[in-house]
């Protein structure tokens, strides 16, 4: 841990890392929100998106989340109760699991497992549950349809960005998403260690196979058809009013963001610059600043990320389910077995 | 029929997005802060009816032709007083009530259309709404105040004959 | 209630049943769902009533008649100036061309003719009515598909026809301008100018939305091959317009009949497309989009100068007769039948409106389709609730 000036009792730095937690999910998805959903979707429609809550709009989430709380909270008569109103949280639980494992800077995560993207990955598929049952739980014909298209998509998903994160296994060698950061950042790519070796470089198929399975498996366009919103009104979340919406439309980019920061992490180096520049060699030898640095390089990375996924959001219409399946199926899965394929022999033989 | 495009179409739809961003950013949306700044609506446009009292001689007509029937008037004759020295008193038709139901109107300009007189006018004001439906019957000094923001006629293409 | 036929009496207990069975047992085969009448994907409220077994649609309906507004019966107690204004409201979208057959109807029974500068006119504005219906079409084909962006950009550019139309007319979506001898005014300065800029803006829009939405290879993917209508079920169910022409019926009322307008004045392609899917029509309608700015450009040129109404009565009776009169309006085909018997209103007037004819393909049509595949039909088959219900 670091050494810091004063002794923090273990309550106190569990308290911390709680607090840490909300920020490191509740943050991005903030950012994400304001900046891609109201502005960018505004400015790329040729309209200015909302201007009147703060400055240039910039309070206009807090006046969403009021004013979705003060709501009615609703509940079909036929619906299963106490199901119901789990759903949303379990979608938002798999969101906080997931950020648990993820490192922010050489000292600044909340835990460093072994096994992390294993259990990234694991974890990843518990909103899969919550959709599942908001679905069947609505009483309701258009969101059983959008809950069982989910179950169908998020499921065939699954297996490609499994697939596409063993390449980077592989090549790092180890499941640790914190020696996986620091492999990045200290490796070379052919022999030249300009710039570390983040994946997003030898791993280029494997980037694109995950970038492509993510926005599947937040079901955005062009994959969002258990919402497909001018079919099914909003597939499975369309029976939740007030605060549970208000659960589901956070988990919605809270998920975003935090797939964004794994991306980052895997592929493109995550809280790290190359060491070399600073003359580093391992983790211990990291500078202190680098826990404030890192998590605001891993910001910024993760903005990047998700400015890509939410451009091909706005962009492109949406897929038929059959055309989704077989994508995932017949396309990417291939793919992705011979990008494993591939990158196993050039570990072995280069 | 279209060809195969060269790049592949999935790309050309990201450039367009990114295009419209960059155009909205660097040459401002196409949209108006309404209410902080307003768009001039056309001369032509029709946004609320003006009454010329002088001119209306209660004759009814534009009551009749209204397919809403959101005109009401009422009228009585009384005698004026002769036009020269010495004449008869005349009957002229005084008008009591000129009232236009705005909650019916279905702003199709017949009445103004078809006054004989040139009583009734076209405004391009729109800003008129109210909290209570009732209070969208303008009666006959509130048709008088608009026809202070009635513009005058615009001028006609090449080639119109004056009527 | 009394008034529906056996069948549709049938036809909705068997839904309610279907719904009842439902609720108590778990059924595994035929699920009944309601499309509408308040749903975002219809233009306003249809109700389509759908048997689907899992995905698959093995049986559909539509029921339309949320919107019916009586126009029929309203014509009778009108007069012919108040009946033109009803009538712009009936296919909302392409405003103008509502008017245009009522108003021909009724100068055939007149036996007068408009003059050459208010026939000029009038055609400019029914192509503009005819842009600015299709360019939301266009928007509404994204929002349908998936894709939130070109609906923005429609209306954007929509807007420049609009305001067009309301500096000629003084309306944006209900000009009332046409009336029996000619029309209301005359053009503003300035007008003929600013058409001119805007058609070159449309022609821009156009250009964005091919590379956009109908480039996409999704969106191709989700469009060509579904809704295959072949020419010869089209005729049978009565399609018009460009539904009628993407099934490769080589059929425009604009060039094929000879009626008191200037399409003929103008050097323009009537668009066919030999597949017949949902692709094709709105492929045509696209190009169809784009014909409308070269006719409108064209008669720009060529409005001649002249008085814009020919000399009528004040108070206007149009004599005994009947007439019928129809033309290629933005949704279809779109006709007249006005029955008159010298008062100052019409006796009767029969209105046929494209889409009614162009839904009642629906039950034919959502035969075995998947669910998605019910809104690309839906979308391309193009419909305006008004125009439905009337």
């Amino acid at each position: 841990m670091i050494q810091l000036a004063i002794e923090i009792p273990y309550w106190g730095q569990s308290l911390l890392r709680v607090l840490g937690g909300l920020v490191a999910v509740l943050l991005p998805a903030g950012a994400i929100v304001y900046l891609f959903l109201f502005k960018m979707m505004s400015f790329m429609q040729s309209r200015l998106g909302p201007m009147e809550a703060g400055p240039y709009g910039s309070l206009q989430l807090v006046a969403e989340v009021g004013k979705w709380m003060q709501k009615e909270d609703l509940a079909p008569d036929a619906a299963d109760k106490s199901i119901f109103k789990i759903a949303p949280i379990v979608v938002l639980l798999s969101t906080f699991l997931l950020v648990v494992v993820i490192p922010f800077g050489p000292d600044a995560l909340f835990t460093d497992f072994e096994v992390g993207i294993f259990y990234a990955l694991a974890v990843a598929s518990i909103s899969v549950l919550g959709i599942l049952i908001a679905g069947w739980a609505s009483a309701s014909k258009y969101s059983l349809l959008g809950g069982l298209r989910a179950a169908g998509q998020l499921i065939a998903y699954e297996l490609p960005m499994v697939l596409a994160v063993i390449g980077v296994v592989i090549q790092a060698g180890t499941m640790n998403l914190q020696q996986i950061v620091v492999a990045q950042n200290t490796g070379e790519i052919f022999g030249w260690g300009g710039i570390g070796n983040p994946y997003i470089f030898t791993q280029f198929i494997g980037f694109l196979i995950f970038m492509i399975a993510v926005q599947a498996e937040l079901t955005q366009a062009p994959f969002d058809m258990p919402i497909a919103e001018s079919e099914l009104v909003s597939g499975y979340m369309t029976e939740y009013s007030g605060f549970r919406f208000l659960i589901f439309f956070i988990a919605e980019f809270a998920t975003a963001g935090v797939f964004a920061l794994l991306a980052s992490v895997l592929f493109l180096g995550g809280w790290g610059i190359p060491f070399d520049w600073f003359g580093w060699t391992t983790v211990d030898s990291v500078d202190n600043w680098m826990n404030i640095g890192g998590p605001l390089i891993m910001f910024t990375k993760m903005l990047v990320l998700t400015f890509i996924i939410m451009w091909v959001r706005f962009s492109f219409p949406r897929f038929r389910e059959d055309q989704l399946q077989t994508f995932a199926w017949k396309v990417l899965i291939p793919l992705a077995l011979a990008n494993t394929a591939v990158t196993a022999i050039f570990k072995v033989v280069f | 029929m279209p060809d195969k495009p060269k790049v592949p179409g999935l790309f050309k739809g990201l450039g367009v997005t990114l295009g419209i961003l960059k155009d909205t950013v660097v040459d401002g949306a196409n949209t108006v802060q309404y209410p902080h700044e307003k768009e001039a609506p056309p001369i032509r446009a029709r946004g609320v009816i003006a009454l010329h009292e002088g001119n209306c001689t209660a004759c009814m007509l534009c009551a009749r032709s209204c397919p809403d029937w959101c005109i009401y008037i009422e009228g009585h004759k009384q005698l004026a007083p002769p036009r020269r020295a010495g004449g008869k008193p005349r009957q002229v038709n005084h008008l009591d009530r000129f009232d236009i139901d705005y909650a019916l109107c279905m702003y199709c300009g017949i009445c103004v259309e078809v006054c004989p007189f040139d009583a009734l006018f076209w405004s391009p004001e729109y800003e008129y709404s109210e909290p209570k439906i009732a209070d969208l019957l303008h009666d006959k000094e509130k048709l008088g105040e608009w026809m202070e923001t009635v513009p005058e006629a615009p001028e006609l293409e090449a080639g119109a004959q004056k009527k | 209630m009394t008034s529906l036929s056996d069948r549709q009496q049938l036809s909705y207990i068997a839904s309610q049943a279907a719904d009842a069975r439902l609720n108590v047992e778990l059924e595994t085969e035929g699920m009944t769902l309601n499309i509408g009448p308040q749903h975002p994907a219809t233009h306003g409220t249809l109700r389509i009533i759908c048997r689907l077994d899992g995905e698959q649609v093995i049986w559909a309906e539509p029921s339309a008649g949320y919107m019916h507004r009586g126009y029929e019966k309203l014509t009778e107690v009108r007069t012919f100036p108040q009946v033109t204004t009803l009538v712009n409201r009936i296919d909302w979208l392409g405003s103008f061309a509502n008017e245009v057959p009522f108003i021909l109807a009724s100068e055939k029974l007149m036996e007068i003719e408009a003059p050459e500068r208010a026939q000029v006119i009038r055609t400019i504005l029914f192509e503009l009515s005819r842009i600015a219906n299709v360019s939301l079409f266009l928007g509404d084909l994204g929002v349908q598909m998936g894709a939130i962006t070109p609906v923005f950009l429609a209306f954007r550019d929509r807007e420049y026809v609009l305001n067009l139309i309301e500096g000629a007319t003084g309306g944006r979506f209900h000009p009332n301008f046409d009336r029996i001898g000619g029309l209301k005014d005359d053009l503003p300065k300035g007008w003929i100018e600013e058409t001119r800029q805007v058609m070159v803006k449309l022609r821009g829009f156009c250009d964005i939305i091919e590379d956009l939405l109908f480039g996409n290879e999704i969106f191709q993917s989700r469009m060509r091959g579904i809704g295959i209508i072949p020419a010869d079920v089209a005729k049978d169910y009565g399609l018009s317009g460009a539904n009628l022409r993407a099934s490769g019926v080589d059929y425009d009322l604009r060039r094929d009949q000879d009626i008191a307008m200037a399409w003929d004045k103008a050097d323009w392609k009537v668009w066919t497309h030999p597949d017949g899917d949902a692709w094709a029509r709105c492929w045509v309608r696209l190009q169809e989009t784009r014909e409308s700015c070269k006719i409108v450009e064209q008669l720009l040129d060529q409005i001649p100068a002249g008085p814009i109404m020919t000399k009528v009565p004040r108070i206007i009776k149009v004599p005994e007769g009947e007439a019928w009169v129809s033309t290629e309006n933005p949704l279809g085909e779109m006709g007249y039948y006005v029955v008159s018997k010298g008062d100052l209103g019409p006796f009767r007037v029969k209105i046929r409106s494209a889409s009614f004819n162009n839904i009642s393909i629906v039950p034919w049509a959502l035969q075995g389709v998947y669910v998605p595949d019910i809104i690309t039909i839906l979308a391309s088959l193009y419909f305006i609730l008004g125009d439905i219900d009337r």
